[in-house]
Order: C-alpha cells, then structure tokens, then sequence
C-alpha cells in the first residue's frame, strides 16, 4: 500500500510550475543588478585611483591604525568586563543604595553618547589641571590614548553589566534552589550551574557589544588618537583622495563581518547540545 | 577674570544658555527629521527581506549588511565628502566653475538615516516573523487585495509588536546624532565645545552637554510610554 503511494508519488508529480516574472522578481533583480553596478562602479574606481606610491606610504600607518583600534577594542572590554561585575552584582543586590547607585552609573552612561563622555573626560578634566597635577594623575589624562581608554571602558562596563544582569536573570530560579537543596554553595551556584547556562544567553549580546565598540571606536580620531579612522583622516586631509576613505570602510567591514561570523560559529558550537 | 558658573549659565549676554538651547533645538530637529525617513526606508527593507523572491532578499541583505557594519562617523564622512564629490562630478559636466557645499544637515540626515535604517529593518523582519501567516490568509479569504491585508491586518499588529525595538532605536538615533557636530552642524556637543573652547570651563559644559542629553532621553522615556499605553489601549478595546 504505502510503496504503491509512493511509486505514484514518483510518477504523478506534477510538473515544475513556471516562475514567471511577477513584479517582485523584477524589482528584486533590478536592486540586485544596482548592487552589483555599484560594486562594479566601486571596484574599477579602485583600480582606475591605483597609486602604488600611495599604497607605499599609506598600507603601512593603516596597518598601524587598525592595529590601535583593535588594541583599544580589546583593553576597553576586558577592563569593561572586569568593571562590570561588581555592577552587575550591585545592580542585583538586595541593597536600595547599591542598587540605586549602580542603576544611576548604568543610565547614565547608556543615556549619552559616547563621543560626549570621551570629551567630558579628555577634554572636560583640563579644568581641574592644578588638582590633577597635585596628585599626580595629569600625566594620565593628557594623553589621548588614555582618556580614550578610561571613557571606553566605563561605558561598555555599563552595557556589559546589563548584558550580564539580563544573562543571570535569564536562567530560571529553579536551578538556584535546585543547587541550594543539594547543599551547594552560593559561589559553587554560580559558577558551575547559573554562568555555563547563561553565558549561552550572554554570547550574542556580547558579540554585538564587540562589534559596537568596533564601531564606536571611529570616534577616538576626534580627540587626535590615530585608529584606523585617523589615519584614514589624516590621509584624506593630505592627499584629498576618496579613495581612503573607501578602503577605510572596506576594512571596517570585513573586522565587522569576520567577528560577527565567529560570534555565529562559536554560538553554534556551543549550543550543539541544544539542537534536536 | 573669573566669571562665576551661575553667570556662564545664565540665559543673557554673558550665559550660554541660550546657544545650547539651540544646539537642543538642532539635535532634536535632525534626530526628528530623520525618524520618518529611517522608518520608511527601514520598512522598504524589512518588506524586501521577507520576501518569497530570492533576489529581493539577497538585495536587502545587502544593504543591511553594509550600513550595519560601517562605523556611523566613517558613514557620515562617506556621504558628507563623498557626496559632495559626486555632485559635484555631476555638475561640472552643466558648469566646470560649479562649486557645491552639501548642507551638513542634509548630510546628517542621509548619514543617520540609512544607518537608523539597517537595524529598523531587523526589528521591522523579527516582527513580521512573529506575525502567523493565517493572519494573511484570513486577510485574503475575505476578499482583501494583498496591499488591503498589508495596511488593515498586518501592518497594525506589526507596530505594536516592533515599538519596543524601535523605541530603542530611536534613543541609540539621539545619541548618535552627536557625530554630526564633527561635520559642523551646531548641536548640543558642538555648541558645547565653543563654550568650552571661550570660557576654559570645559568639564562644566560636557557635563551640562552629557546632561542635555540625559533630559532628551528621560522626556523620550515618557513619550514613548505614552505611545505604548495608547497603543495597548486599542489592543483591550477590541
């Protein structure tokens, strides 16, 4: 019986319905085909402003100023992600003033742009120079790279923080009491039960914070820091050629892409278990 | 000469307070101005991307891909400088004289506007997504023309469910309408660095700066809770 209905599946299948051109095919089409002319228009433009002399002199400071960006990438998120634990622990505690005062820090640093915290910080504690110089601590923030670093970090410890209350407060309370019925410590909870379960929750919004600092990052060539964007600038303002500007975004991109893979193969990974 | 904070504050001659009313005005203008247009293109976007067609998909993918990747400073360059280029490519072929400065605010607007654009398309796709499809069906099956099913059935179920992502969206577009004071335009934080730059008092106007933008984002909390509520309101009327 069945393998009766299946030879007359084979047989009677009828036969490939024709796709016409309805208007959303034409449309879609048509915006690929811009895509693609703008890719086209985009590469010999490239090819047309190849200067070899130019690629000389400026491949090795892009070089350099990707390798700044990714390096004040990863200071400012590890020392964000350090940070962030005691306010992530604050901003779950059972203390009204911890919790007040750590949800302040968290509004306040997610309510502003980052560009204007970098300045208040660069530029806005040369008002207390004389203090600063007492102490000992002018030498820090007259450097550029400093300021950018310690703006950097505070901001993401406030999103990172976020990320890791909402990762917490994901896993059920179940595996608490469950964990504290079996006579585990508090500690011993948390890191052998609640963070395996909820860093598979954290990952993704990490990997965008990542990818967002990346991004945000383009800023420090404001306050004379020379990333990838300042070098880029820099570039520009000499030669006024586009086309460092272009090769600028194409880099970005890719770091932007490669990352956002990775976060997506590493998710896939770990969460094999999960699958069914 | 000193001048105390009360007078550097003050709204009169001596104060700053009324240029950094207008950096306010400004940077509420352009993150305003540029709400309509993101939402629209974002929408076009999220439509494409959830289409039955292959190539609509591929091209929409596209567009997020690159504008969500792209730094927003390297993106407001890109348009400010790079558009200026084109146009005036464009119009050296009419007058080989032309000389065409782009409006800093228009450049702002394109700039933020197609990045606001990439993330409101996801949050426009995850919507659509949660929408079952008998909603579209039941739609048809009386008789509704697909455009009919899209405004009627489908479309206000979708806002309600894409507010929250939105509204967030449109808090990340008031922060970051601070790059465009690199390009010139007088905002709060450009408006801020003159007043720094003249008085010497730079941490006080960052921090009435940072705090500008606190009070945008506190006012925008409430409105956007009066959006919800009314919102949600239709939803028991019904």
């Amino acid at each position: 019986m069945s393998s009766a209905v299946q030879n007359s599946e084979v047989v009677d299948r009828p036969p490939p319905q024709a796709r016409g051109w309805p208007r959303e095919r034409v449309v879609g089409n048509a915006l690929v085909a811009i895509w693609a002319l703008f890719g086209l228009g985009l590469l010999l433009f490239l090819i047309r402003a190849w200067d070899p002399e130019l690629f000389a002199k400026y491949a090795p400071l892009y070089l350099h100023g990707i390798g700044v960006t990714l390096s004040l990438v990863a200071i400012s998120i590890v020392l964000g992600a350090i940070l962030s634990l005691p306010i992530a622990y604050a901003r779950m505690s059972r203390n009204s003033v911890l919790r007040a005062l750590s949800y302040a820090y968290v509004y306040f640093f997610r309510g502003t742009p980052l560009l204007a915290q970098t300045f208040l910080i660069y530029y806005g504690f040369g008002s207390f120079r004389p203090f600063l110089e007492t102490i000992g601590l002018w030498t820090f923030f007259r450097e550029a790279w400093y300021c950018a670093i310690l703006a950097f970090s505070l901001n993401t410890a406030a999103y990172q923080a976020e990320i890791l209350r909402g990762a917490i407060e994901s896993v059920p309370r179940g595996q608490w009491e469950s964990a504290a019925s079996l006579g585990l410590s508090k500690f011993l909870t948390l890191r052998k039960i609640i963070l395996p379960q909820a860093l598979i929750v954290a990952l993704r919004p990490y990997g965008n914070e990542i990818i967002l600092m990346i991004k945000g990052s383009a800023i420090v060539a404001i306050i004379t820091v020379y990333d990838l964007m300042g070098e880029t600038r820099r570039a520009y303002s000499r030669t006024f050629d586009f086309q460092t500007y272009i090769w600028a975004a194409l880099i970005y991109l890719s770091m932007v892409e490669t990352l956002r893979h990775g976060v997506e193969w590493i998710e896939r990974r770990i969460t094999r278990h999960l699958k069914r | 000469m000193e001048s105390s904070i009360w007078t550097l504050l003050s709204w009169g001659p001596e104060g700053w307070s009324r240029s950094i009313a207008y950096g306010v005005f400004t940077t509420v203008s352009l993150a305003l101005a540029t709400l309509p247009l993101g939402l629209f293109i974002g929408f076009l976007i999220a439509l494409a991307k959830q289409s039955s067609e292959p190539s609509l998909r591929l091209a929409g993918n596209i567009y997020t891909t690159i504008f969500r990747g792209l730094p927003e400073l390297l993106t407001l360059f890109l348009v400010f400088y790079g558009a200026q280029l084109g146009i005036q490519q464009v119009a050296r072929i009419f007058d080989p004289n032309a000389a065409i400065e782009i409006n800093s605010f228009v450049a702002g607007m394109v700039a933020l506007g197609v990045m606001f654009s990439s993330y409101a398309s996801e949050v426009f796709l995850s919507a659509f997504r949660a929408i079952p499809i008998g909603q579209y069906e039941g739609g048809y099956s009386i008789g509704l023309t697909k455009r009919q099913t899209m405004r009627l059935v489908v479309f206000p179920q979708l806002i309600r469910i894409a507010l929250p992502g939105l509204s967030n969206l449109w808090l990340i577009l008031l922060k970051d309408t601070a790059l465009v004071s690199v390009i010139g335009l007088s905002d709060i934080l450009r408006q801020a660095t003159i007043a720094s730059r003249v008085t010497k008092e730079s941490f006080l106007f960052f921090g009435v700066a940072c705090l500008a933008y606190l009070v945008l984002a506190i006012l925008s909390s409430f409105g956007i809770g009066a959006i919800e509520r009314a919102v949600g309101k239709t939803e028991m009327h019904r």
